[in-house]
């Protein structure tokens, strides 16, 4: 069967169902319905969690195959089948979603009060497409989860939202699935030529280099607009601010992810010419990214969409990385995306914090929280630094090993890569001077209660997590490195064996 | 040993900043007091076997990251260059924790202050123990972040958050190329661990990248990364901003340790620096420069604690020049004494301001020297040192780095020499225009404070005295061993000297005038500075009025800050707003917005054309058949 003796991502994907049918026999008085859908969906995503930390322990570091393999025939006739699966690139990300998302659970527990009960199951339901998103080996299976990670994600924004989310849920809709519609005539195509969806099948697959073209351009169309990539980046902020806080947190902390991992599943084993030709696309959109969204991000008036800005910026770090095809450049950006994951997140239920306490995320209606809340001052400060890549916390080392990275290619754009470090700072501290320095001016203010211990809770991990991937970068770094090392080997060979395109 | 150095600091910050509410202030401090203690006992014991007991080592620690041929370890190396850096640190920074005691104790939150306060002191532990340089990054980010916590320790103030803020965001633009030169380090070299770079260095010297020479970039590179923490040229605006932190904070950070950091890594580096000629010179002329320039804003600043910090500056700018002409040694030696009366100054400043009831201004001063005799007297002393008057700890590492610009026979070393020399003369000038302005003459300050002028707490004098020891002492006892006779043996191998240039050697056979020469221009200075403000205290603020333009020039710091904001802050953030504005919100947001109403549109006028009447849709078919036959008609 495979490493753990069971169907082990089969499990974790549709454990998250199981809850969602317990949440629906329950009946009764609303604030009991509540309750139960509370505690029910914590302890399905704690269970699921506790079991894809098996992954953690027997995935094997030292092989770059797939692992934990699940085979099922499901449409003989068309090729299609149920193939599951992890390798070093997505055995993280499983985790980081099943990590998440308890957190989240447990950060909407008192701030959402209506229909509680749809609330938990769209969050059950949004785990067990991202899950499924990342072990899916099939290109099918891989689209239905990833299409179908937008359902919940569209219904948390439009419906607990904040007063524009209807416009914010339907730009996000639409940017996504427009993207999508594109990549479904790829996925089409490469069944037609290969005759079979299976991922593993399919890196072995030779693509002419003229129908990669066309191929990367209908994928790109599709994870840019996930990543996002500037300038298709717009959607982002507005569903940021009219997402819940737990919305916002699995938005940018997988759902952000999805993109990338995309060019990393598809665009570089399968397409490495067409990569290799529209780099230099992605090195110039990844640059502009880093220092226009950066400068946008400075002048925002909204918390939380200064940091949906600056998570635009990290991912051009992250694109770069990709682009660099050499393995500090992509072990950077899988860093980095795990880090942003767990950053970024925290961040968010940072302004959570405050906003479940005033209401407001406009940066001027705060000042002097240092004071008031010295705690919460101490573990947003954390969060700041991590995101402005302090060397310790977890933002380092990914920013770092793709500046490294991209210097190989080019230091140019090394160069316009590490301008973020001053223009990340400048916004961030800037944030941080508006709400938690100065003097506390507004009477409103005086009287916020510190942290809670649920939110204590929700944070000692998050801030576990940053400082461990700071000071000890390598026990998530292993994870990567035979996979990674033999993306890049079969990377260069196919360079050099189409050469004869070079000229092209 | 080594480790208990290294990691007490964190220990006690630990202890006061997570546990300061529930065991009280008092218990707080004191506990980071004995972590430091500690610290310092096993950091002079480091000090003591691996300078004099010549045992350098590497502490392994644990892999931090270990990425296809990039590979390093947390790991503290112990050299004498680390070991020198490492005892200075522990020591002065134990001192300052005592001071502290007394000069917070009348604050709200001290628990906090001294958490910062050993943090920082581990940040640059772990920066002068780093065995890559990545590791280096690692401290100097950290220093970088306490330095931005203790600047705006007082967050209620506008300006401290403003200063804080400023200095963190200078010094990334300063990190910016450190990151770019480890980056190219790794690219020539393949490693970042000192002790691969520093055997390769002499194979690599003649490797070129991008049609420079490697190593000149790396050197260029790293110097830049350099600027942004010492404080040179450009670079410079945060430092004397940073003065809005508590004084003993200034003493910490912006005299003895952090700027230094620039210094060290110039000379960490020394075995790739020497391969790098033209970036040893640009060291030196930007060093030279800044020597001057901050002395010159000096002389006619009126905050006691800024026109220290544009001492320390231009002090820093001497540890360059030195670096820059090859004689890390001497550099390393101005950077030792430096933070003993450096320290020793901004803390008398402190006692002087807690004397006077948080006045800073030292217009508004005087005649206070016989209600602080003990103050007074250390002033002086820390003084004389600066100033380099013999016997005092600066004569000796300051004539040494003079005497080397000369003995470096190049055009760069002269331009060093004059800028050293004009730059002695002001630093004497200015210190005794501070010492008469702020001690001497008739009282400036009301009678209410006046009133309440007194000499501080013994916790704070004495570590003022055994600073002032250390300003005396480290002279002449650590000369021979820094640049003397005995520094092949003292130094074992940590800086490495092209032997081609004979520095060392040179540096002995420099012309008798230089110290002569250096002696008569502090005298000069100090003289010159008894006869404006002491004899003749009208004739500066004549002097002031005539050359108004030069004045306003230098009071105004030659408008760095005017010119950075209009250059860069200003048209940032009016970019900023432009591109959210226009760039986001109406082209980017336009085009599908203006897609999404044309459907709209489109849509609504295709709901116009269903009338509901038959006779149109009738005459509707009518014209579609008609057209649909005559197209048919032609194209056959």
């Amino acid at each position: 069967m495979n490493a753990a003796g069971f169907p082990i991502l089969s499990l974790i994907t549709f454990l998250p169902l199981v809850g969602v049918l317990v949440i629906l026999s329950v009946r009764g008085e609303e604030a009991v319905v509540a309750s139960n859908a509370r505690w029910t969906a914590l302890w399905t995503s704690l269970i699921t969690f506790a079991l894809s930390l098996v992954l953690w322990a027997r995935f094997d570091k030292s092989s770059p195959e797939f692992q934990f393999i699940e085979q099922a025939s499901w449409l003989p006739e068309f090729g299609i089948a149920y193939i599951m699966g992890v390798d070093g690139v997505s055995v993280l990300f499983v985790l980081l979603s099943t990590a998440l998302t308890p957190l989240c659970i447990l950060a909407s527990w008192e701030a959402v009060q209506s229909r509680v009960r749809e609330y938990m199951i769209a969050f059950l339901v949004l785990e067990t497409m991202m899950v499924g998103m990342f072990c899916a080996l099939d290109l099918v299976l891989f689209y239905i989860f990833f299409e179908a990670v937008l359902i919940p994600m569209f219904l948390i924004i439009g419906v607990w939202g904040g007063a524009r989310r209807v416009y914010a849920a339907y730009k996000f809709f639409l940017y996504t699935l427009l993207g999508s519609v594109l990549m479904l005539l790829a996925v089409i195509v490469l069944w037609y030529q290969a005759g079979t969806t299976s991922i593993p099948e399919l890196y072995e697959f030779d693509i002419p280099f003229a129908m990669q073209l066309w191929l990367f351009l209908a994928f790109f169309a599709s994870f840019a607009v996930k990543v996002p990539m500037w300038p298709v980046h717009t959607w982002l902020p507005d569903a940021h601010v009219e997402a819940p806080t737990a919305g916002s947190v699995i938005l940018a902390g997988v759902l952000l992810k999805m993109g990338a991992y995309g060019f990393l599943r598809f665009s570089l084993p399968l397409l490495p010419e067409a990569s290799q030709y529209f780099a230099p696309m992605i090195y110039a959109l990844s640059i502009v990214a880093v220092v226009y969204t950066s400068l946008v991000a400075l002048a925002q008036e909204d918390m939380k969409k200064l940091i949906a800005y600056s998570s635009v910026a990290h991912m051009g770090i992250v694109t770069l990385g990709i682009f660099s095809f050499n393995q500090q450049g992509i072990e950077g950006a899988l860093f980095t995306m795990l880090s942003h994951g767990v950053v970024s997140g925290a961040l968010f239920l940072c302004v959570g914090v405050l906003y479940d306490r005033e209401h407001t995320r406009e940066i001027a209606r705060y000042g002097g929280i240092a004071k008031i809340m010295p705690a919460y001052a101490l573990v947003f400060m954390l969060f700041t630094m991590a995101s402005v890549a302090l060397p310790g916390t977890a933002g380092f080392p990914g920013e770092f090993l793709v500046i490294l990275g991209a210097w190989a290619v080019n230091p140019w754009v090394a160069f316009g890569a590490a301008l973020g470090m001053i223009l990340g700072a400048a916004y961030m501290l800037l944030l941080y001077r508006r709400v938690a320095f100065g003097r506390v001016t507004r009477d409103s203010l005086k009287g916020l209660l510190d942290l809670s211990p649920r939110e204590h809770a929700v944070f000692a991990p998050l801030i576990l997590l940053t400082l461990w991937m700071g000071v000890h970068p390598q026990s998530f770094l292993s994870f990567f490195s035979a996979t990674v090392a033999e993306l890049v080997q079969q990377h260069q060979a196919a360079i050099s064996a189409g050469s004869r395109f070079a000229g092209l | 040993m080594f480790v208990g150095a290294v990691f007490f600091p964190l220990l006690g910050a630990c202890i006061s900043g997570f546990l300061g509410r529930w065991i009280g202030d008092r218990a707080a401090m004191w506990a980071t007091v004995v972590c430091m203690a500690l610290a310092a006992g096993c950091g002079l014991l480091a000090f003591w076997q691996v300078a004099f007991g010549g045992q350098p080592q590497t502490v392994p620690l644990v892999t931090w990251m270990d990425v296809g041929e990039l590979e390093f370890a947390w790991a503290l190396r112990y050299d004498t260059l680390s070991a020198v850096m490492v005892g200075m640190v522990t020591l002065i920074s134990t001192l300052i924790h005592l001071y502290s005691i007394g000069y917070m104790s009348h604050d709200a939150t001290p628990s906090r202050f001294f958490a910062y306060l050993s943090l920082f002191t581990f940040m640059m532990l772990m920066l002068v123990t780093a065995d890559n340089l990545v590791q280096l990054f690692f401290g100097w980010e950290g220093v970088g972040l306490a330095s931005y916590l203790l600047i705006g320790y007082w967050y209620e103030k506008e300006s401290a958050n403003a200063a804080a803020m400023k200095a963190f965001i200078v010094n990334r633009v300063g990190d910016l190329f450190f990151m770019l030169g480890m980056a190219l380090t790794f690219h020539v070299f393949g490693s970042v661990e000192f002790d691969t770079i520093f055997s390769a260095a002499a194979a690599k010297a003649d490797e070129s990248f991008l049609g420079l020479p490697a190593l000149e970039l790396i050197g260029v590179l790293l110097f830049l990364g350099a600027c942004g923490k010492s404080a040179q040229l450009g670079l410079h605006t945060w430092l004397p901003d940073a003065m809005e932190g508590p004084t003993p904070v200034s003493a910490l950070i912006h005299a003895a340790t952090m700027v230094t950091a620039g210094v060290f890594l110039i000379c960490r580096m020394s075995p790739v620096m020497e391969y790098a000629p033209l970036a040893l010179a640009i060291v030196t002329v930007v060093g030279a420069s800044t020597a001057l320039f901050a002395a010159t804003i000096g002389c006619v600043q009126n905050d006691i604690k800024r026109i220290i910090a544009y001492s320390t500056c231009s002090q820093l700018g001497y540890m360059f020049f030195a670096a820059g002409v090859g004689l890390y040694q001497a550099a390393m030696f101005h950077l030792f004494t430096h933070a003993f009366f450096k320290a020793l100054l901004f803390l008398g400043a402190g006692s002087v301001i807690h004397a006077m009831s948080d006045e800073q201004d030292i217009r508004r001063m005087g005649g206070i020297w016989k209600k602080v005799p003990v103050t007074y007297a250390v002033m002086w002393i820390g003084s004389l040192a600066l100033a380099g008057i013999p016997i005092f700890a600066g004569y000796y590492s300051k004539d040494a780095i003079l005497e080397g610009a000369i003995a470096a026979h190049s055009a760069a070393g002269s331009y060093a020499f004059a800028c050293g020399i004009l730059a002695a003369f002001l630093t004497a000038f200015y210190s005794w225009r501070l010492l008469i302005l702020t001690f001497h003459g008739a009282p400036r300050a009301d009678h209410h404070v006046m009133e309440h002028v007194h000499e501080s707490p013994a916790v704070m004098l004495v570590p003022l005295l055994l600073l002032s020891v250390g300003a005396v002492t480290t002279g002449f006892v650590f000369a021979p061993y820094f640049i003397g006779d005995l520094q092949a043996e003292f130094w074992n191998g940590a800086i490495f000297n092209l032997p081609a240039k004979h520095m060392m050697e040179a540096l002995h056979h420099a012309p008798d005038w230089v110290p002569t020469l250096a002696k008569a221009t502090a005298l000069g200075g100090i003289a010159l500075a008894i006869l404006l403000y002491g004899v003749m205290p009208r004739v500066p603020g004549i002097l002031a009025e005539r050359a108004g333009g030069l004045y306003r020039f230098l009071l105004n710091k030659w408008y760095f800050d005017e010119l950075y904001d209009r250059l860069f802050v200003q048209p940032a953030r009016r970019l900023a707003v432009r591109l959210w504005r226009v760039g986001d919100a109406r082209i980017i947001d336009g085009l599908p917005n203006g897609a999404a109403s044309l459907a709209a549109g489109a849509g609504q006028g295709a709901v116009r054309l269903q009338t509901g009447r038959v006779a149109s849709y009738a005459f509707a078919m009518i014209i579609g058949l008609t057209l649909f036959v005559t197209l048919f008609l032609l194209g056959r």
